[in-house]
């Protein structure tokens, strides 16, 4: 899904990770009932720049402190896009974990190759922010198939000196053609995501804007919301210059591009304030969707104790408070907001934190709804990835 | 030193045992193409005709057991359709753009260039081959942005209407040069057009003089020797030429993620159904529309003597 990653990156970082496997793993559908001596290592799938080891930028190391204390060598496979996860899982007993996004963690959890977690065995489990501790795209039918690693939001950024004393409070503003503030319409000034997901933005918009068409959840859509959907996706196509998917290259166009308004990540417009640019963010009032990651665990992970004492690890503050400084993200555990140098005092609130509420999580859109309807009532992902590629080509 | 009968050496044997088994010479000498091409290419091409017969499960996005039509029915949508006609266009018009360019320059080097300056001018022509491609893109994005120095110099220059007005042509306009097919097209003939001057070059210096000369001799006015005789002799380097532009363009997916209006071309459909969609079945299907397109220009080609200039 996230092909946004730097794709020179994680071509260097696959290349220096090995997956290696160790000794038989265990098998047996019983929760273990307690952590016991590890096991030397743990292999971790994960985004690029999620388990970071000091390599990049020395400040950003949660993984040395991890291997002195426990004595487990983490290795780290990086993966580029969800379907990679899902694909590396599926019948893998090399892999110990996986960090999910909500648009692969239902899939993988189906497919039957992650296992429930004993939450009982993770001492930091009740730190978790308690929004995320049952989330759908991790629990299925009360079981917890995870730990809460991190989440995003794809907030409006805009530029102040475009908009000035009226900054956007709508998404209308990358939806409908409208003269802003300065002056000039936004015919090829706004930018859109480069994701099939992006279908649910579009869907989240006219949820508030049509109510007539019911829809209720963004990424489970009938026939009739998804066409509604796509429509004013065609509309936006008239005015998008370029759609994004590359954080930087978005930095780019916001600064070289005249940008006036995108959808975005906090990543960005955290990067562009730091370098002085007149853009800033916001929730607008329809909310907006964003993207939750959790670490979880292999059926057949050949390391399940030191994939334990990982997962708990996870938690920890000061990782998760790094973690949110280094990706722009939220951290899964509130108290990592206070006290944490990287991410400074307001760090949490200027990747959204406070609004977590309006905020309406990945999940993968499947042609049952997600279970809530019998096959066929709503339009599934495979379908969303053809029609937005035939949208951005312009049909 | 009679009693010493040296026997004859190892690289004589080996020598004589080849010279008495041809068979065995061929052998050696194709083995390892032989693997290469049949195991790697065939292999991997055969593989990905047989994915694109499979069929997809729309519940769980699985590819499932059983062998089906579908993904080759969906190919020829409307969207994928416009999706190859995109892609072919933009590589005939770098083709046809990049001989119009690199023709002039490579008959210089050929006819008129001292040999310093000729070197000098070989060496112009490799040397943004040296540095990475992505660089070089990445680098066009920010000389075709709307504050980036063409727009830049051209306002300067009082033309800033002039270039308003280009961009505003529907269909290769857009917001600036950067966000426009007009300016895909121009990084597309900079970073392809190497590939052309290259062989056009070559097959001029085949032109012997002495040919030109006795053209003039026998009364041709300079134009009826270019049609007549340089023409002819150079359109073997022109198709060699064409079939790296024109293929190097209808396989890159990278320049129109970075340059353009983001209208997804072939290569970068493919890498949507199956890396985003993980639709390997219609994303195996797709790859077979560059190889049919290929094989046909690789057969016209052949006609044009292309393959006596590579």
């Amino acid at each position: 899904m996230r092909s946004r990653k730097l794709i020179l990156l994680i071509t260097a970082f696959a290349l220096l990770a090995t997956a290696c496997t160790s000794s038989g793993g265990e098998e047996g559908s019983e929760l273990p009932t307690e952590v016991g001596e590890g096991e030397g290592n743990v292999v971790i799938v994960s985004w690029a720049g999620y388990i970071e080891r000091g390599d990049t930028d020395a400040a950003f190391d949660w993984v040395t402190q991890f291997e002195e204390e426990t004595g487990c060598m983490v290795e780290n496979k990086v993966a580029g896009t969800s379907d990679e996860m899902v694909a590396l899982m599926t019948g893998s007993d090399e892999y110990d974990l996986v960090t999910a996004s909500g648009d692969s963690s239902l899939r993988l959890i189906a497919g039957g190759s992650v296992q429930e977690v004993n939450i009982d065995l993770i001492e930091s489990w009740d730190t978790v922010d308690p929004r995320l501790q049952d989330a759908e795209w991790h629990t299925v039918d009360g079981a917890h198939y995870g730990v809460p690693y991190s989440s995003g939001f794809n907030v409006l950024g805009y530029n102040t000196e475009v908009f000035g004393d009226t900054p956007p409070d709508s998404w209308s503003v990358v939806f409908e053609e409208t003269t802003l503030p300065d002056g000039e319409s936004n015919a090829g000034r706004v930018q859109a995501y480069d994701g099939p997901i992006y279908i649910a933005d579009a869907a989240l918009y006219l949820s508030a804007t049509q109510p007539d068409l019911g829809i209720e959840d963004p990424y489970q859509l009938n026939t009739e919301q998804y066409e509604a959907a796509l429509n004013l996706l065609r509309q936006q196509r008239e005015l998008v210059g370029r759609y994004w998917h590359d954080a930087f290259i978005q930095i780019d166009d916001f600064t070289n591009e005249g940008v006036a308004a995108s959808s975005t990540w906090p990543f960005q417009t955290n990067v562009l304030q730091a370098g002085g640019a007149p853009i800033d963010k916001v929730v607008p009032v329809e909310g907006a969707t964003g993207w939750a990651d959790t670490t979880m665990m292999s059926s057949n992970a050949p390391n399940p104790n030191c994939a334990y004492m990982w997962m708990e690890w996870s938690l920890n503050p000061k990782l998760q408070g790094d973690l949110a400084a280094w990706f722009g993200t939220v951290p899964a555990v509130p108290e990592a907001c206070e006290g944490n140098e990287l991410l400074g005092p307001d760090g949490c609130a200027n990747n959204g934190s406070e609004s977590f509420d309006e905020i309406l999580f990945w999940k993968t859109p499947t042609d049952d709804c997600n279970g809530t309807a019998e096959a066929g009532a709503c339009v599934p992902y495979h379908e969303w990835v053809t029609d937005y590629l035939a949208v951005i080509g312009g049909r | 030193m009679t009693t010493d009968s040296k026997g004859p050496t190892l690289t004589h044997r080996i020598a004589r045992t080849l010279h008495q088994r041809p068979w065995l010479k061929v052998l050696l000498l194709l083995a390892l193409p032989v693997i290469w091409l049949v195991g790697v290419y065939g292999g991997s091409l055969g593989a990905l005709l047989v994915q694109s017969f499979y069929a997809l499960d729309s519940f769980s996005g699985a590819i499932g057991e059983g062998l089906t039509l579908d993904s080759w029915r969906q190919l020829f949508t409307d969207a994928n359709v416009a999706v190859m006609v995109r892609t072919v266009g933009m590589a005939a018009a770098v083709t046809v753009a990049s001989v119009i360019i690199a023709f002039p320059l490579a008959y210089y080097m050929a006819r008129y260039a001292h040999k310093r300056v000729k070197a000098l001018l070989v060496l112009a022509v490799l040397v943004p081959l040296w540095s990475s491609y992505l660089v070089r893109v990445y680098s066009w994005k920010l000389i075709l942005a709307a504050d980036g120095i063409i727009n830049w110099f051209v306002e300067r220059l009082g033309l800033g209407r002039a270039l308003q007005f280009l961009l505003e042509t529907p269909f290769i306009g857009g917001p600036s040069l950067s966000i426009s097919l007009l300016g895909q097209f121009l990084v597309f003939v900079y970073i392809w057009l190497p590939y052309m001057i290259l062989p056009i070059h070559a097959s001029l210096e085949r032109v012997p003089g002495s040919l030109l000369e006795a053209s003039a001799d026998l009364g041709a006015q300079p134009p009826v020797t270019f049609r007549k005789v340089t023409w002819p002799m150079a359109i073997p380097g022109v198709a060699a030429g064409s079939i790296f532009t024109f293929s190097l363009t209808l396989g890159d997916y990278i320049i129109p993620t970075i340059i353009g209006d983001s209208s997804p071309f072939i290569g970068l459909a493919i890498y949507s159904y199956q890396g985003v969609a993980g639709n390997l079945p219609l994303a195996a299907a797709f790859s077979f529309i560059p190889i049919a397109v290929m094989a046909v220009y690789l057969t016209a080609a052949r006609r044009f003597g292309a393959f006596e200039a590579l």
